[in-house]
């Protein structure tokens, strides 16, 4: 089914979804949109729901089983505290990109902002994985404690850009970061170190990867033609003694 | 008998909300109306709580533009009695008016607004500040704001440059935009403010923008360094009146650039400087600047998180705080360049830019006027 989104109040636009995903709608297509908060929020159902348009801040929050395809950019917040199911953004996403995630799929297709992945976790195996195609601001993982993280630094509005910014996995403690092409060494905070990978990444970065390319459709030979590095944190508890040094 | 009410444990309807800010430039001077502006703004009204709305505008007053245009806020009749015979002895004053605004329900009670078109009078006192003190007709005036503001008490300068203007208050920016009528002025910049305020009082003169001479500021974010900017710019003759944060950014960057000569770029990196560890790792001459500007400039340093968009005549100019703890976005179509807190506040007027993307942290996005368009 569809909706036009033109001029309507957040409020509005949501309870309209929600009234459709309870009348059991499998696709719902949300029609220009532009900027309407929370689209997609809590929405425990296997629905499908396409976006035409900018959605505002914090889509995708707390949700659990949907999927959102949004065929323009995204703002920021998207995929906050986020269980289940999976986004695809077909343009660039903002800043504090998958915050709190702890299950589910994020799949960016070009740039994103700062704080991508902060505070994401995982539990058993509930395990969020976020790829991010273009390039990325500072903070990349910040705070990071579970999950994985992907940035190719393929398909990015801004050439000149850098593949990713400053304080790059400050305070990461779990998960892992797989990056396309190598890090900026001088840009990684001292909590993190890189590694190479094994075996077992490179099937499990793969397996992510063809899903990615699939909602894409992007060629999966030429996002694996070059050479990933991992980024792992050095601690399990980096600022253990940061405010009172003691011998463990 | 005593009447006891059972209170909610949680407060469900959660205020969202935090500061909204949008503006625009045409570098080629073509003039737009204001209706496009409000439009961008009215997208962000929940990034607002109703307690301050406010637009600066540039190219609005072609007819007086050799003129300062001064704004007036009065609280009382004393106020506007004292600052007319203020202005009478300092300034000639070529044209007044009240500023048109039209009764609406949402403005209850408003202050009354008046503007005057004026030049510094040659008094024997204006003569000894060019003479022999070295000034320009930009410091005189900045002197007058400065006494206005702190001396006469219930009078608010809103904004004093040439050929724009400041139209700011409690509101909603779409209520405050109806009561000034904001729709029959035409600009080539603008720039819109929704105001949350946290930590300070929701009063006329609090609201954004924040203006001396031609420069108007609207910030979204909290200024922690207030007390140091605050202590650094009184040396200089500035007088924070406003209550507010952010009324330092407009006094800092006529500071830096009007008075000391920084280009936007300088005076953008003395108020969100790098870290000094990045500092460390750049090339030589570059590290060398950057160290002078931090040891000169560490009182204007701006701490806190902020987006803010500064305006002058000059052109249009945003800036994020170091590690970006606030949004800002911006866009390019043909002659025209956007900078908003929400993307979509941007396609709401411009659906479809040549380009759009969000400056990093502590990098200016300045944008200028072409030469010779105004």
């Amino acid at each position: 089914m569809n909706i036009n989104a033109q001029g309507l109040y957040y409020r509005d636009l949501n309870r309209k979804v929600r009234e459709a995903v309870a009348a059991g709608a499998s696709e719902i297509v949300l029609d220009n949109v532009n900027g309407q908060y929370f689209i997609g929020d809590g929405i425990n159902k296997p629905v499908k729901i396409i976006i035409n348009g900018v959605p505002g801040n914090d889509l995708a929050a707390f949700m659990n089983g949907a999927t959102v395809v949004v065929n323009d950019n995204g703002q920021d917040n998207i995929g906050n505290t986020m269980n289940a199911g999976k986004v695809i953004v077909h343009g660039h996403a903002g800043d504090v990109l998958g915050y709190g995630m702890r299950g589910g799929r994020v799949h960016i297709r070009k740039d994103v902002g700062y704080r991508v992945g902060i505070h994401m976790k995982s539990y058993n195996e509930n395990k969020p994985v976020l790829i991010a195609g273009g390039k990325a601001g500072d903070f990349f993982g910040e705070y990071m404690a579970g999950g994985v993280l992907v940035l190719l630094g393929m398909f990015t509005d801004d050439p000149e850009k850098p593949k990713h910014g400053f304080r790059f996995g400050t305070g990461m403690h779990g998960g892992t970061i797989f990056v396309r092409g190598g890090v900026d060494e001088s840009k990684l905070s001292r909590e993190v170190g890189v590694f190479e990978l094994t075996d077992g990444d490179r099937a499990e970065l793969e397996r992510y990867l063809k899903d990615y390319c699939a909602d894409f459709d992007i060629d999966f030979s030429e996002v694996i033609a070059e050479e990933f590095v991992k980024v792992l944190p050095r601690s399990r508890r980096p600022y253990g003694t940061l405010y009172c040094p003691m011998p463990r | 008998m005593i009447q006891t009410t059972r209170k909610p444990t949680h407060n469900f309807q959660k205020d969202i909300s935090n500061c909204g800010l949008t503006g625009f430039i045409s570098t080629a001077g073509n003039l737009v109306e204001g209706s496009v502006i409000i439009k961008s703004i009215s997208l962000m009204h929940d990034r607002g709580n109703g307690l301050g709305g406010g637009f600066a505008a540039y190219g609005i007053y072609p007819d007086f533009k050799e003129f300062f245009a001064f704004h007036l806020m009065y609280e009382n009749g004393m106020a506007l009695q004292l600052t007319e015979e203020y202005l009478e002895r300092h300034f000639f004053v070529e044209h007044y008016e009240e500023i048109p605004t039209r009764r609406t329900p949402a403005i209850v009670h408003p202050p009354l607004f008046k503007r005057y078109f004026v030049r510094p009078l040659e008094t024997p006192e204006y003569r000894e500040a060019i003479d022999f003190q070295n000034m320009t007709d930009e410091d005189v005036v900045v002197r007058h704001v400065m006494a206005i503001n702190n001396e006469i008490e219930g009078a608010f300068v809103v904004s004093s440059g040439k050929n724009m203007g400041a139209f700011k208050g409690v509101g909603y920016p779409e209520e405050i935009a109806d009561f000034f009528r904001l729709e029959e002025y035409t600009g080539y910049i603008w720039t819109a403010h929704n105001r949350f305020p946290t930590n300070t009082p929701g009063w006329w003169g609090g609201a954004h923008p924040f203006t001396l001479l031609d420069w108007s500021i609207v910030h979204n974010g909290e200024i922690s360094s207030y007390g140091i900017n605050k202590r650094y710019l009184e040396m200089y003759g500035y007088v924070c009146t406003m209550l507010t944060d952010t009324e330092v950014v407009a006094y800092t960057l006529d500071l830096l650039i009007r008075k000391h000569g920084l280009t936007p770029e300088l005076a953008s990196l003395a108020m969100a400087a790098p870290f000094w560890d990045m500092i460390d790792g750049l090339p030589d001459d570059e590290r060398q600047l950057l160290t002078a500007i931090r040891q000169v400039y560490g009182s204007a340093l701006l701490n806190g998180p902020f987006a803010i968009l500064f305006a002058s005549n000059e052109g249009l100019i945003g800036l994020n705080d170091r590690v970006k703890l606030r949004p800002l976005v911006c866009a390019t179509k043909d002659d025209f360049v956007y900078m908003a807190s929400e993307e979509a506040a941007i396609r709401e007027i411009c659906p479809a830019p040549d380009k759009v993307w969000s400056p990093r942290g502590g990098e200016p996005v300045i944008v200028k006027m072409q030469p010779g368009v105004i």
